[in-house]
């Protein structure tokens, strides 16, 4: 099983080459750059035939796991098939240079106008910019406007962001990121909000407050009405953290729940694929009264032509080159055209679903510290197994020995060992019935042999990586020797 | 109608029955009644495959665009190996998370830890993370990174960096209460080194580009040695396809060196995805932002890789984390890897001196036009260059008749032109046919 596997670096044989180039028909030109601008030798790369650089990346790909690989329970992360036709038409694009003349580009503008329109309409909200590049880009970009609205007006003591501590580890960084202060609120016993903590919190310092909902716990925040009303009340916006929108699709929006502004993982809830890490796409909506701090360029129709309108005044200005992930953007606008509303409102009915029945199964076996009803995720710990001297972290390499990417592990933070499972609406009963199994399973043998559980995973090219001495001792990058 | 839920009908029933449940509805009920949706969403109606392939190439019809391009400022046509696609699309890789379980994802973190070593050795630098959002978010960052190391709050920047990389640090500096001053540029179409000198005291650092928007090289390491000089950060904005010949931006002493990835591998793709690279110095690698990747052990002694140095980032430290982001650019990262591996030492050398020597030729033969000059004639430039003529948008006009794309048109009337070794040069015999042709139409005709 355990296997070391060889850098590119290190299959490296001087003179041997992969590429090719067209001879060039211009004559050469190096000597009209001054020497002193030059390098002196090449750029230490290694130097491989086709071959053997595709069978060096083939065989990597084969020490990773995707969801085409198997079951990828990983929550607050929509781990849901990827089309393979999304695949296929992203790319018609390519050859598409982004600072074209508009009449030159009537085609991608008309796809991203359309995608903004279905995006505002499954959300509730009034504007959409596809500009940021993933979820946390949105966060930042959506708390950009919360500021901008309230110095607009010049209530500049508003600075303070108010975030629950169940929240993602996003939503504070990126707070501080925009420029607010972060106050931290305890959650209420059932997991929500709450209200009195809420209600201490709130003051002529608010600006503003974001909220997941469903919240990371896989809970619907029952007192949204009351929770918007407070920060309102107090003059402050409220900011919708998207990532957990495959749970309401077509069922209820953030923007009819008072959210002011919000972000959208379109490689979450729109089946865009992770990348390993990216990219993603993060459009964010708002409500009519924070369209004029959108970022520029903005798409409008003038003359029957759609155009790039960068005079706005009162925007905040650009996040990113262009105009977004644009590729991204093209799979998303394809999956909501495949499924049309009720193939979006059957996905989330289906993602709930899923979650409550593996939720259902694992009862009695695993600890549910918010037993009730959850949305497209439910929490559970190890419980009394942790009598056994397992934690979550050995549950999790279990797992994986038995075929499964684990869980999202210790989050949220506020649930002790959490283990935090969203199957999504891509999976079968029995694959969901498979995993219960294996869950089961493990539990049996924490109780039997808990000495094989801290020893998995076993299967795997590798053991678990000591990761102290990686972050004391950190080698990043590869050296002869 | 789709939504690729593999459960039929009967068996979403008896999942329900099993859970004690009689319907969907059941499954919502937490949700106050009051702000359900009470009619379905208004969307188009569902597509088949069939037919949202026939939509997409709608779309694609739509644009007019497919001819000679010699347009760059921040987006570049460049030689794609076939294998880099190819591989990007082994499914293991590109429908994988971000790899948090290292012992499943080891081919996602040798990969990553491959492109940092890339990185480093494109830049000279020490240390790179696993990317960010381009090349703008890059320069955002790296504006970050000189407060948090110099805790000053005034950075320098160069009037010479993309339009839109300024555009964004400045919306991010606005946030982060940062003092950003413009240097200007000299009539040679360079940063204006004397003005970098004047303005250092109580800032940072300073951020250049090179080459810079308007294609010239700039005299990186005067720059460097003027901001050193003052005890500030230099960071170098690179273009990575000219570092095949370029000096890097560790020879000329570079403590940052950030970019967009663009040209290594990746499409144009309307602005999309690309990725942004960061290398810095092993004095800086703790404020480096974002994910990085690094090697250790296991138990047996197995070279392992890992998502390292964490304490940086926003799931531990939460609004202490040096950034926000989570999501980066991973599998556009490794297709710019792959591109590296694929040109290797000889290939990345091969095709910047075919950029250098197709953007020369293309601005000789347009200088030979008459009313037409070259803004920085005396400042070398590598893919890219300005010229000045008599009304710039007329030219694109008539070019983009012929479906050329010509030089971007800039505010001030030039016309910033790109050649690459994508173009040739029976292509620039025919683009000065046509600028002849529309600068002088009565020419052809006695």
């Amino acid at each position: 099983m355990r296997s070391e596997y060889k850098l590119i670096f290190e299959r490296s044989h001087e003179g041997r080459r992969a590429y090719d180039l067209p001879e060039c028909d211009a004559p050469s030109a190096v000597c009209e750059i001054p020497e002193e601008y030059r390098a002196d030798n090449d750029l230490k790369l290694p130097e491989l035939g086709e071959v053997d650089l595709v069978r060096h990346y083939t065989n990597l790909s084969r020490r990773n796991f995707g969801v085409d690989n198997g079951f990828y329970p990983l929550g607050s992360c929509t781990m849901k098939y990827n089309p393979k036709i999304n695949e296929e038409l992203a790319p018609m694009f390519d050859e598409v240079h982004p600072l074209l003349d508009p009449a030159m580009c009537q085609g991608c503008l008309a796809l991203m106008a359309d995608m903004e329109h279905m995006l505002c309409e499954i959300c509730g909200m009034d504007a959409f910019t596809l500009q940021p590049a993933a979820g946390a880009h949105g966060e930042l970009t959506g708390l950009m406007h919360i500021r901008a609205y309230h110095e607009h007006r010049g209530d500049t003591a508003r600075t303070t962001m108010i975030v629950p501590d169940a929240a993602h580890g996003t939503n504070p960084a990126s707070a501080a990121m925009a420029g607010f202060k972060v106050k931290e609120i305890k959650s209420a016993p059932d997991g929500g909000v709450d209200l009195d903590a809420l209600r201490a919190a709130v003051g002529p310092d608010t600006a503003g407050l974001m909220l997941t909902n469903p919240s990371t716990l896989g809970l619907f925040e029952r007192n949204i009405k009351e929770i918007a009303k407070i920060v309102h009340e107090a003059g402050g916006l409220l900011y919708y953290d998207g990532a957990n929108l495959n749970a309401i699709m077509g069922v209820v929006r953030p923007g009819d729940m008072g959210f002011d502004v919000m972000h959208i993982n379109l490689h979450k809830t729109f089946s865009t694929p992770h990348g390993g890490g990216g990219p993603g796409s993060g459009p964010v909506g708002v409500k009519s009264h924070l369209i004029p701090f959108m970022p520029v360029p903005r798409i409008e129709q003038k003359d029957g032509m759609l155009t790039l309108n960068y005079d706005k005044p009162d925007s905040i200005g650009k996040i990113k080159s262009f105009y977004g992930n644009f590729g991204v953007i093209v799979k998303a606008y394809c999956y909501i055209r495949s499924l049309g509303a009720a193939g979006l409102k059957e996905a989330s009915e289906n993602a709930v679903l899923n979650a409550n029945y593996v939720m259902n199964k694992l009862r009695g076996v695993y600890e549910i510290p918010h037993d009730r009803t959850c949305m497209h995720e439910c929490v559970v710990t190890p419980g009394e197994l942790m009598d056994y001297g397992v934690n979550t972290s050995d549950i999790a390499k279990a797992l994986i020995d038995r075929g499964y990417h684990p869980p999202t592990i210790y989050f949220p933070l506020i649930v002790h060992e959490a283990m935090m499972i969203e199957p999504t609406e891509s999976e079968s009963r029995e694959t969901l019935d498979e995993f219960v199994e294996a869950m089961k399973g493990i539990a049996e043998q924490v109780k039997t042999d808990a000495s094989a559980i801290h020893a998995a995973p076993v299967t795997t090219p590798v053991g678990r990586p000591d990761e102290v001495t990686a972050a004391r001792k950190p080698i990043v990058k590869y050296e002869e020797e | 109608m789709r939504s690729y839920v593999p459960n039929t009908e009967k068996e979403r029933l008896e999942m329900l029955h099993d859970i004690g449940m009689n319907s969907m509805d059941d499954l919502f009920r937490d949700i106050p009644e009051d702000l359900k949706l009470k009619k379905p969403l208004d969307l188009p109606k569902p597509l088949s495959e069939t037919e949202l392939r026939d939509l997409i190439h709608g779309f694609v019809y739509m644009n007019e665009e497919g001819g000679p391009l010699f347009r760059g400022a921040g987006a570049y046509r460049h030689y794609i190996p076939s294998v880099v696609p190819q591989l990007a699309m082994r499914s293991e890789f590109y429908t994988a998370y971000t790899p948090y379980q290292a012992e499943m994802s080891q081919g996602m973190l040798q990969s990553l830890f491959e492109y940092q070593t890339v990185i480093c050795r494109l830049t000279g630098l020490d240390a790179a993370n696993a990317s960010v959002y381009d090349g703008a978010t890059a320069a955002a960052e790296a504006m970050l990174m000189l407060r948090d190391n110099k805790r000053k709050k005034k950075i320098l920047y160069s009037a010479a960096l993309n339009p839109d990389v300024i555009t964004v640090m400045k919306t991010y500096a606005h946030c982060a209460g940062l003092e950003l001053v413009e240097i200007p540029v000299t009539d040679k179409g360079v940063t204006d080194k004397a003005a970098v000198a004047a303005n250092m005291d109580g800032a940072a650092g300073c951020i250049a580009a090179n080459p810079n928007y308007y294609g010239c090289i700039e005299p990186m390491a005067e720059l460097a040695e003027t901001v050193h000089a003052a005890n500030g950060l230099f960071v170098a904005y690179v273009n990575p396809i000219s570092l095949g010949v370029l000096k890097r931006p560790a020879d000329y002493g570079a403590d940052i060196a950030i970019g967009d990835g663009q040209p290594l591998g990746l499409p144009m793709a309307f602005g999309g995805p690309y990725v942004g690279f960061m290398a810095a110095t092993k004095k800086l690698m703790r404020n480096l932002p974002g994910r990085i990747a690094g090697q250790t052990t296991d138990a047996e002694g197995n070279r392992v890789f890992v998502l390292t140095l964490q304490a940086r980032e926003q799931h531990i430290r939460r609004e202490m984390a040096s950034s926000n982001i989570c999501s980066n650019q991973m599998l556009c990262a490794i297709m710019a890897s792959m591109y590296c591996c694929v040109m290797g030492p000889k290939g990345m050398r091969e095709v910047a001196e075919q950029n250098i020597a197709k953007a020369h030729e293309l601005a000789k033969k347009l200088t030979a036009l008459d009313g037409v000059k070259l803004r920085y004639p005396d400042t070398p430039f590598f893919n890219e260059f300005v010229i000045d003529v008599e009304d710039a948008a007329e030219i694109d006009k008539a070019l983009a008749n012929y479906s050329i794309t010509g030089g971007l048109v800039l505010p001030d009337g030039g016309m910033l032109w790109c050649a690459t070794e994508m173009n040739n040069t029976e292509e620039f015999d025919f683009v000065c046919d046509l600028i002849e042709d529309t600068l002088d139409p009565m020419g052809g005709e006695e």
